[in-house]
């Protein structure tokens, strides 16, 4: 086998190495370079992993496997995909973002915080990448140790009650994952290594996939899974936990939450619910669909009325995100393929869309849309970003978000035509509290709360720079990014035919 | 694709070019700088599409491949241009009527600060990007595009004076409606996609491709379409945002609100008339809602004081007009009147934008009164409009106004006599208009007075041009029965089958005569009512309806946004906070007691634990030898 260098290995030992650098003493102060050096590395790895897709004749850079727990069936097995390899990347691109526009900004006790924050990289990493059911459930768990001590720590002042909501909850998902997937291991067949040992059952993906369970297993299970996914997402109405998070949340852990850390929501329901549980009554599928977009319209609603800025993007992108979930479940691939796609520029955007909050709420003080005022006056460029990232997160077309959106919305059009009427009342309301937002905020005369602000930093500058190009190459040349998942979502329809 | 087009790639992108420039470039730009690459850029474009126009002219059409946008599960969307007889001639009056009116705000526009005035270049640069891409897409995703596009153009100049609070409304307004619009539009791409798997035009817009769709889908698909026609051309119901755009600097209600952005509908109607025309019940719906937009709009324009709003008003009711010719299958005399319109509404708001310029932004024209003597070539060339929207012989707006009277003539008495009326009131209102403000005597302050002038030349060259346009415009569509041979239609024929005329030639004469010498009444009632004119009180009744138009507004307000309003409101504080987010909190209240009830179990004793132990084990041995 001779594997010496693969793709997933750096992707996970890199960020431990560098989250546990920051932690050693001497390099106390050096934890902002640190990760920010290391997030550039990864960064580098990434792209480079996009053009060696293929194996070497010796060396196989997509794939690590080691045996973990003979006995039980389990191994280490991390593997790059297509989607993972989007989703990797959009890791890979988040964290510098996240790290470049906060390096102006003092935090405190800053070894702790830049070690957690490159730990939880590794463990989301991990998640995209583990194509075995008990490292899966391993780095879900490491994703969200990190991000839990992140966000009640260095969070607002209602931090801990809120991170405190945010843990049970979606550890109560866990759990309820961690159930099933025992439940689905019974079931499987057995496994031989490679040194001839013969496991009973197996925790591999694909022993996961032709696991024999009946019809009404697979329906309790769906629920179980789907319990656990959707709490992750979050879609209607396991929601609740989501706006407070990303409002107390401090503003790197918002980002990472919401642009990377909802995917793995999404990422189990296809790469585990749904090959899992083709066989499951199919109405489940169609209440899950129906969910997603009752959540979108509920969202929408609920965006309309938010006068705390932050909570005005959750919501938003729990629109979002229920337009994709509902894609996803509808299962036609039109949708499919726009889920793939829409996962990485939601995360793109919704950083960017942090970022300009968090400069705003940095110099003002102030998160409340009807205390704030004129902005564009006192902060032009900041106001172009805004504006420009903006009209992506409504899917202006040659904007980055608007092919996904076109084809989740087909995709669920498909499905059942006035499913995508409902789900177009998104499009119509994210317009309407978007522009107001910008309106109240940026526009108008200026107020006693913005009198004194200033324009952007260059870090801030260069960062959302960089949004900005993606926003628009993503917008006007999407083929190569819809090219790059087209092989998950083939694959995804073999499996349950 | 042969080397005929190999310049035509630049016509969409140098208004980019010009945008990208005075966007990043607007701290250091001079001013001429600015609005000298802002106009050239749009020359260019304007030059390459002449060149464009003789070679459609000479019969070399075409699609121009760049690159494929979308491949997706079968569905295979090009980012391609089409060159034919129907984009060509819209390019035309995009970057024509664009340039005249870029050159035109060079002047007006001249007293904004060194960086708002490169922005404001920029977003009409833009603005005349969005709408290239829009005429000059060759599928349907791509006009798309630009569609959205014109609508993002469209918000940020009505808002271009950000500070003012009702300004930004009026832009949020405009992009909501639209965007309600786009919504229709996009199901109607939907259901085109999923019966023929394509959005291309040179695949779905044939005889092969309607034989796939049963009469109900082509029905679905276009009163979609026209959904989405009636966002982006103001007509009932999505028409109230229009109106409110005249917020924007007036050359950009000259350029977005009267002659291009409004006519996309008409295009994308035009575009598609194949399908159009085997939907007759959409063709009835366009019909009515048409003319029903068209009577509605004429008759609040009646009661307008606004001299922009008069314009918008009326920009409204002449796109009811066309829409009136679409619905009645008369594509290419809705097209006449698109080109026609976009000559004389365009003067005419460049004209009211020239006399708001002399009057220090005054724009009520109960203020205003005797500004001939002062501005005689924006008076006469306004003038010059007016008689053409009016539809006097000889002026541009009489052919195609003419020829959507004449179809509706033979679609039903009826709609031809409502339109005929309306038609009535226009030159009614534009005169109204013509007389308060150009003749009489000044009633505005007397610094006003003191300030009145002839705007610079670079406003009225445009203003002449124009003028000479909307005179000479309707010679290249003059009918057979009074001699000619309606060049436009024949040039158009290969896109737009032409239409059988039912009418014989003697009917049509009369129809002329008639409306013409009705036309001429109505400006000689509005000159006996408006020569002495005094600002008055409104009368109520039906004036102080016509002057709240008809309520519209209000009832938008009271049967959407406040419901709407509500009902966010409601769902946050009942159901989010108390129903959902009150029954996670229970959960976690309910675990709270529960192990607060179960704290004996954790005495510290060892011996009970053991005893625990030992009971739990049995209890397992009992359920297994159940269970086995």
């Amino acid at each position: 086998m001779g594997t010496y260098f693969s793709f997933p290995d750096l992707f996970i030992w890199l960020p431990i190495l560098a989250g546990l650098l920051c932690f050693i003493p001497a390099l106390r102060n050096h934890g902002k370079n640190l990760s920010l050096l290391f997030s550039l590395i990864i960064l580098g790895v990434s792209i480079a992993s996009l053009f060696f897709t293929n194996d070497g004749k010796y060396l196989s850079f997509n794939h690590v496997s080691y045996i973990w727990l003979k006995y039980l069936g389990a191994n280490y097995y991390i593997g790059l995909d297509g989607v993972g390899r989007s989703l990797t990347l959009l890791t890979a691109i988040v964290f510098p973002l996240i790290i470049g526009s906060g390096y102006k900004k003092e935090v405190s006790s800053s070894h702790s915080f830049y070690g957690l924050l490159m730990l939880s990289q590794a463990g989301l990493m991990g998640v995209f990448m583990a194509m075995d059911a008990l490292s899966f459930y391993f780095f879900w768990e490491l994703a969200l140790v990190p991000v839990y001590f992140l966000a009640s720590k260095w969070g607002g002042e209602k931090a801990i009650a809120s991170t405190f909501k945010f843990f049970v909850y979606t550890f109560a998902g866990s759990l309820l994952m961690l159930v099933g997937i025992i439940y689905v291991y019974l079931h499987t067949g057995g496994r031989t290594f490679e040194d001839g040992t013969i496991a009973p059952h197996s925790f591999s993906l694909s022993a996961f996939y032709q696991a024999s369970l009946s019809v009404v297993e697979q329906t309790w299970l769906f629920i179980v899974f789907f319990l656990a996914f959707a709490i992750k997402m979050p879609i209607f109405p396991f929601h609740t936990w989501q706006p407070d998070a990303y409002d107390q949340s401090a503003t790197p852990v918002t980002m990472v939450m919401s642009a990377i850390m909802v995917k793995m929501g999404l990422l189990g329901v296809f790469r585990w619910l749904i090959p899992m549980f083709g066989q499951a009554d199919h109405l489940l599928y169609h209440i899950a669909t129906v969910l997603s977009v009752i959540g979108i319209v509920y969202a929408s609603f609920l965006a309309m009325v938010q006068d705390n800025v932050k909570k005005l993007v959750a919501y938003s992108s729990i629109a979002h995100i229920g337009l994709m979930s509902a894609a996803l479940f509808s299962m036609k691939k039109m949708g499919v393929q726009g889920v793939f796609l829409q996962m990485f520029n939601h995360g793109i955007n919704i950083v960017g869309m942090w970022i300009v909050l968090d400069i705003i709420e940095r110099k003002t003080g102030i998160k409340k849309i009807s205390e704030l005022g004129g902005l564009a006056i006192k902060a032009p460029a900041l106001t172009i970003f805004l504006v420009i990232i903006s009209f992506a997160n409504i899917a202006l077309p040659l904007t980055n978000a608007f092919p996904g959106e076109f084809m989740l919305l087909n995709g669920l059009y498909q499905y059942k035509p006035w499913l995508a009427v409902l789900a177009g009342l998104g499009v119509i309301f994210s317009a309407v509290y978007t522009l107001n937002m910008i309106q109240k905020v940026f526009y108008g005369t200026v107020k006693e709360s913005t009198s004194e602000v200033s324009d952007i930093e260059i870090n801030e500058k260069i960062v959302l720079s960089v949004i900005v190009l993606i926003i628009f190459v993503a917008g006007v040349y999407p083929q190569p990014l819809i090219d790059l998942t087209k092989a998950s979502a083939d694959q995804l329809f073999t499996i349950i035919k | 694709m042969n080397n005929t087009f190999n310049l035509v790639w630049l016509i969409p992108t140098l208004p980019l070019l010009g945008f990208l420039i005075n966007g990043l470039g607007r701290k250091s730009l001079s001013k001429s700088a600015s609005g000298l690459i802002g106009s050239a850029v749009v020359l260019g474009s304007f030059i390459i599409s002449i060149m464009t126009f003789i070679q459609v002219k000479q019969g070399h059409t075409g699609v121009i491949h760049f690159f494929d946008f979308l491949r997706v599960s079968g569905l295979k969307v090009a980012f391609s241009f089409q060159i034919d007889q129907l984009s060509s001639l819209f390019l035309l009056i995009i970057t024509g009527v664009g340039f005249l009116i870029h050159v035109y705000s060079t002047a007006y526009m001249h007293d904004e600060e060194g960086k708002d005035f490169a922005k404001y270049f920029a977003y009409l640069n833009l603005f005349v990007f969005s709408m290239l891409l829009l005429v000059m897409g060759g599928n349907f995703l791509i006009l798309f595009v630009g569609w959205e596009g014109v609508g993002l153009c469209s918000y940020l100049l009505i808002g271009y004076w950000y500070e003012n609070n009702n300004y930004t409304d009026a832009a949020k307004k405009a992009f909501v409606m639209n965007r309600i619009g786009d919504l229709g539009f996009l199901l109607a791409l939907f259901w085109l996609i999923s019966k023929t798997g394509s959005m291309e035009y040179s695949q779905v817009l044939n005889a092969a491709s309607l034989a796939k769709l049963t009469t109900f889908d082509i029905t679905g698909i276009t009163l979609l379409m026209f959904v989405g026609a009636t966002g982006k051309s103001a007509q009932i119901p999505l028409f109230t945002w229009l109106p409110d755009a005249m917020a924007g600097p007036t050359p950009v209600s000259a350029l977005i609100h009267a002659a291009t952005m409004v006519t996309a509908g008409i295009y994308l109607i035009a575009r598609s008339n194949i399908l159009f025309s085997s939907a007759l019940i959409t063709q009835q719906v366009i019909t009515i809602i048409g003319l029903a937009t068209a009577f509605l709009a004429a008759s609040i324009a009646l009661k307008q004081n606004d001299i922009k709003k008069i314009l918008a008003y009326s920009t409204v009711s002449q796109l009811g007009f066309m829409f009136l010719a679409l619905g009645t299958g008369n594509y290419v005399a809705a097209v006449f009147h698109v080109l026609t319109h976009a000559f004389f509404k365009a003067l005419m708001f460049l004209g009211s934008g020239s006399v708001i310029h002399a009057m220090g932004g005054e724009q009520d024209i109960r203020n205003m009164g005797g500004l001939h003597k002062h501005m005689k070539v924006t008076s006469i060339t306004f003038l010059i409009g007016c008689l053409a929207i009016s539809g006097i012989p000889g002026f541009s707006g009489f052919f195609s106004k003419d020829e959507i009277l004449a179809g509706a003539f033979g679609y039903n008495t009826i709609i031809y006599g409502v339109a005929l009326f309306t038609a009535l009131m226009t030159a009614f209102y534009m005169f109204r208009l013509y007389i308060i403000t150009f003749t009489g005597k000044f009633r505005g302050t007397h610094d006003q007075e003191h300030h009145l002038h002839e705007s610079p030349a670079a406003m009225t060259i445009p203003l002449i041009i124009l003028a000479i346009l909307s005179i000479i415009g309707g010679y290249i569509g003059i009918p057979e029965v009074l001699g000619g041979h309606h060049e436009l239609a024949h040039y158009l024929s290969p896109i737009i089958p032409t239409a059988h005329h039912s009418l014989s030639h003697q009917t049509e004469l009369m129809l002329m005569g008639l409306s013409t010498a009705l036309v001429l009444g109505a400006i000689t009632f509005a000159w006996i009512r408006f020569r002495n004119f005094k600002a008055e009180q409104s009368n109520g009744g039906l004036s102080s309806f016509l002057e709240n138009k008809w309520y519209v507004d209000e009832c938008y307000e009271w049967i959407i946004v406040r419901p709407i309003k509500k009902a966010s409101s409601l769902f946050q504080h009942i159901l989010e906070n108390r129903i959902i987010d009150g029954s996670v909190n229970g959960v976690g209240k309910l675990v709270n007691y529960g192990s607060r009830q179960l704290r004996w179990l954790q005495s510290g004793q060892v011996g009970a634990y053991v005893l625990l132990m030992v009971l739990g084990m049995l209890l397992l041995f009992v359920i297994q030898f159940f269970v086995s």
